[in-house]
């Protein structure tokens, strides 16, 4: 068994085994250490997944696992952003009484959605969906006695067990279709041709399915509620971690299916759907979380545009991922925010910020348009290469619809920073202290610095080769 | 390096502004003008080093910035460029050094200001195509900062609206540009390389399309009836400085984008479509002034005075594109025109809403109607106002009427019926600036203005000099004509 080829994922689970273990010993006081431990184990996998950066791309442990370019860079995303949530954690957590458990239930979500991206086997991708979701349910109703933070993990839960129960049932469809579950087979089988309608059922069930993990329509009912209710570190990694494994997933699911079966055009009406829907609803919202909860539904749509692209466009996968990158670091960023602010979130709360506080006020509105493509932020060449992608793929319509959603969105953003720019300061801003100014600091630097230094960026994920296979 | 300097100094000096804290009003003053001033002097200098009869791009610096997208720092000036460029640094001096209430937030008024003269000159003398929309987005949000903090009446709905409104144009171009980037091989975004190779020409992607793109998205930041809902709005609540950068200075970047991006990077499709941008440039001309004459609010008829100087400058553009070959004279005429108005209606109209400015430093109104006499208490106000208005109204020995009488000398000769239609703009425009005119400095003196100070110092020598520009523009234009017909030859007939 090559066991090296999963040290990554073995740090991981150590980390998280050894943070359970170990919290139940340590007083109270103490549990802010685990924070230390579950950066160790997140920078060991980090290096680890970094030294299998250069491999050919290939399928290990007996085929179910790839390990390709584009899983490793998802892999790698999924770290850096769980390190930065697991830094903001502890300032926050601080008075829990559970606080070590959160770490160890942040390194098994992290392995969970880890496993979505790398998986090459349909049972190994229900695995990895249903620790993912196992371990994310707690996180988001963790603090207990927040009747909103259980009406929010409940909802996670009642929309997670349905969707995660049409992802088994298309798995096993598609098995009973193809006879197997290893992708590779299943390839084989699908080129040989089967029948559409089954095929499509099957595949429609699966991509329901991830679209639970990546916030999109229909099943992105959660992502609201747990963006503004769950303790603001869960809700910063509910927003961003799962979407970047689901992503992949989906993607290299999707490039299994021969081209005449590719469902392009489904994919695209999912994108335009999502995104249309979340910035609908993120409009006219009063709370900030909650609307970067609908905002996040729609960044959901524009990463399904690159997924729609991907049978037609050479470097679709390019975009998909410097999008979820810059995606990242733009929603850390306004979540540090929200957290350095001690969770403040509704949207009058947030007037005069700038003028009260201005560094975190900066930071938000860098965030925020970033999100919505203002360059030279980062964000901008995300989008920049999602549009060229969508072109590239034939899909002009949808480059359209996406550009006229950006301007949707820009007006629910700059609702937010014009008050924050031109209201009246109102009573004194708690601050949390601890690492969070640092890493708003170094989010906010890295929104500009990356768009600047965009071309490392560029060229590391230029070279980052299909799916293993 | 000189280009990336007059960029580059703004932005520094808005940094500066930014990051020090507590300036006081004046010094934070200064600096920014002495900022701006060092600014113009680079274009100056360039304009000293600027050979008319040498390349079309000149003074080019390149930088690669994202090459794995085809992207660089790229700047250089052709002679249209360099006048609209020197005109904005012009501008942008004024309006800094120009009285405003900055609301005791000196420092960050200047700071934008800066930033926005910093980003404007960057629309003007990139020579890439994704710079270029780089810069055209920072510029929205600078102006969206001025006008929501430190505008008056609904100023934060009408920053709101001015930005969606052009950030939905920039967003469809941005898209026209991808799709003018992946038609050339290698993709690239240098500009050069698209005039050279005209991509659309036999293009996969629907060349109509991305001209369509292109055209809205320019088209409401000019704007061109019927995208022109934004700007009164705009104008009416912006403060007086950033009404005359947005009227002088951020308008122009849609005319010079049309010159730039669509009319010579796909003159066959620009020439196919030449007709409809005419009419609606005529439709733009009558129609702005004819909103302008039913206006009672002073900045707002001078807002859609804007609407319809842009249609003229429009206009030239559409006949200077209007052919491939042959009309040559007379279509240069026209771009030559066009570029004089962009000039010209900077100048003229930057004087027109400082003047404004000056009205509500006074009184606080800007209903014409209370107004009435102010020739016997201000009688500098009212010299400044008059050669201002008849400057705008293209009197003869001012530049508006070198620009207006290029423009519609070259139309003669290629849309005859469309001269003829557009003359009546000049017309009503004539009679809404006298109209005004009477109904501000003339007639009974309403008692309570009867202290109205006149003009102070800044305001004397800012009127002053911007005055002094379009008089000479005027009176001896060739200095300004030589460096545009220059590159106007060019783009008409590329050699």
């Amino acid at each position: 068994m090559p066991v090296g080829d999963l040290l990554p994922e073995l740090c991981l689970l150590l980390g998280a085994v050894a943070i359970v273990l170990t919290s139940s010993f340590l007083p109270q006081q103490r549990l802010g250490w685990m924070a230390l431990l579950a950066l160790l184990a997140i920078a060991c996998s980090a290096s680890a997944a970094l030294m299998q950066w250069d491999t050919p791309a290939r399928l290990t442990f007996s085929g179910v696992w790839a390990l390709d370019g584009p899983a490793i860079a998802a892999k790698l995303i999924m770290l850096a952003a769980g390190a930065v949530v697991v830094a903001l954690s502890p300032g926050w957590l601080a008075t829990d009484r559970r606080h070590g458990e959160f770490y160890a239930l942040l390194l098994f979500a992290l392995l969970g959605v880890i496993m979505l991206a790398s998986a090459s086997d349909t049972m190994e991708l229900v695995v990895g969906m249903l620790l993912s979701s196992a371990a994310s349910y707690p996180l988001a109703a963790f603090h207990r006695s927040f009747a909103p933070a259980l009406e929010a993990g409940m909802k996670y839960f009642l929309v997670g067990a349905l969707t995660n129960t049409l992802l088994c049932i298309g798995v096993v469809w598609l098995f009973g279709l193809t006879g197997s579950t290893g992708y590779p087979a299943i390839a084989v089988r699908l080129a040989q041709g089967v029948d559409e309608l089954a095929l499509l059922t099957a595949t429609g069930c699966i991509v329901v399915g991830l679209s639970f993990k990546l916030a999109a329509f229909p099943a992105h009912a959660w992502m609201p509620d747990v963006a503004q209710a769950s303790p603001a570190p869960a809700a910063a990694f509910l927003t961003v971690v799962p979407k970047v494994g689901a992503a992949i997933a989906l993607a290299r699911f999707l490039a299994l299916l021969p081209a005449p079966h590719h469902p392009t055009l489904l994919i695209a009406l999912l994108a335009a759907a999502t995104m249309t829907l979340g910035n609908l609803a993120a409009l006219w919202q009063k709370d900030v979380r909650r609307l970067l909860g609908w905002s996040a539904v729609a960044q959901s749509g524009f990463a399904l545009m690159a997924i729609a692209a991907m049978p037609t466009s050479p470097d679709a996968r390019t975009s998909l991922l410097l999008f979820l990158a810059t995606y990242a670091i733009a929603n850390l960023a306004a979540f540090a925010v929200v957290i350095e602010l001690r969770g403040r979130t509704a949207l009058e709360d947030f007037s005069g910020l700038a003028r009260a506080a201005p560094g975190p006020a900066l930071v938000l509105i860098l965030a925020m348009l970033s999100l919505v493509g203002i360059p030279p932020l980062i964000g901008f060449f995300g989008k920049f290469m999602l549009y060229r992608s969508t072109l590239q793929g034939g899909l002009g319509w949808l480059a359209v619809i996406a550009a006229l959603n950006s301007a949707v969105s820009l007006f629910y953003y700059l609702r937010v920073a014009g008050t924050i720019v031109f209201g009246q300061p109102d009573g004194a801003v708690h601050r949390l202290g601890g690492a969070s100014p640092a890493l708003v600091w170094l989010s906010g630097a890295l929104l500009l610095a990356g768009g600047l230094a965009v071309e490392l960026l560029v060229d590391a994920l230029q070279g980052v080769g299909s799916f293993a296979g | 390096m000189i280009l990336t300097a007059a960029i580059g100094l703004p932005l520094a000096g808005a940094l500066t502004l930014a990051a020090i804290p507590r300036w006081r009003e004046a010094a934070a003053r200064r600096f920014a003008t002495a900022v701006a001033l060092l600014s113009l002097l680079c274009l100056v200098l360039a304009w000293r080093r600027f050979t008319p009869d040498g390349a079309l791009f000149q003074l080019v610096e390149e930088v690669p910035w994202v090459p794995g997208l085809g992207m660089a720092w790229r700047l250089g000036v052709d002679g249209i460029a360099l006048a609209v460029a020197s005109m904005s640094a012009l501008v942008f001096a004024a309006s800094i050094l120009y009285p405003a209430d900055t609301r005791h937030r000196a420092a960050p008024y200047y700071a934008w200001m800066l930033f926005l003269q910093g980003v404007s000159l960057g629309v003007f003398l990139a020579l890439d195509l994704l710079l270029f929309y780089v810069f055209f987005d920072l510029s929205l949000v600078g102006m969206f900062f001025l006008i929501g903090r430190w505008g008056h009446g609904q100023s934060q709905r009408s920053a709101l609206k001015f930005f969606l409104y052009t950030f939905c144009g920039s967003l469809l171009m941005l898209l026209a540009f991808i799709g003018l980037y992946l038609s050339v091989t290698p993709h690239s975004f240098d500009m050069r390389v698209l005039i050279a190779e005209q991509p659309m020409v036999g293009s996969a992607i629907p060349a109509g399309l991305v001209f369509l793109g292109l055209m809205i998205g320019l088209a409401i930041k000019t704007p061109l009836v019927p995208f022109h809902t934004w700007l009164p709005q705009a104008h009416v609540d912006a403060p007086a400085p950033a009404s005359a950068i947005l009227a002088g200075v951020l308008l122009k970047m849609g005319t010079f984008g049309m010159l730039r991006i669509p009319f010579a990077m796909m003159r066959e499709t620009f020439a196919a479509y030449a007709w409809v941008i005419a009419l609606v440039a005529v439709i733009s001309i009558l129609y702005g002034a004819s909103l302008a004459l039913g206006q009672h609010n002073l900045k707002r008829r001078i807002a859609y005075t804007s609407i319809n100087h842009m249609g003229y400058t429009v206009l030239g553009i559409a006949v200077a594109g209007a052919l491939l070959s042959g009309n040559e004279a007379a279509r240069q005429l026209a771009l030559v025109g066009a570029t004089v108005e962009m000039v010209a209606h900077g100048l003229i109209t930057g004087s027109l809403f400082l003047i404004c400015g000056s009205f509500w430093q006074r009184t606080g109104e800007y209903e014409m109607a209370q107004f009435g006499g102010l020739a016997k208490p201000a009688p500098l106000l009212t010299g400044f106002s008059v050669l201002a208005a008849f400057a705008s109204l293209g009197l003869p020995g001012l530049a508006g009427f070198v620009a207006e009488f290029h423009v519609f000398a070259g139309t003669f000769s290629v849309y005859p019926w469309l001269a003829v239609i557009g003359i009546f703009g000049i017309l009503i425009t004539a009679a809404l600036f006298l109209l005004t005119l009477q109904q501000l400095f003339f007639g009974a003196l309403p008692e309570k203005w009867s202290g109205l100070p006149d003009l102070g110092g800044r305001e004397k020598l800012v009127l002053g000099v911007l005055a002094a520009a379009f008089v000479v523009i005027g009176i001896a234009p060739q200095f300004l004509l030589t460096v545009i017909e220059a590159s106007a030859g060019w783009l008409v007939d590329p050699r």
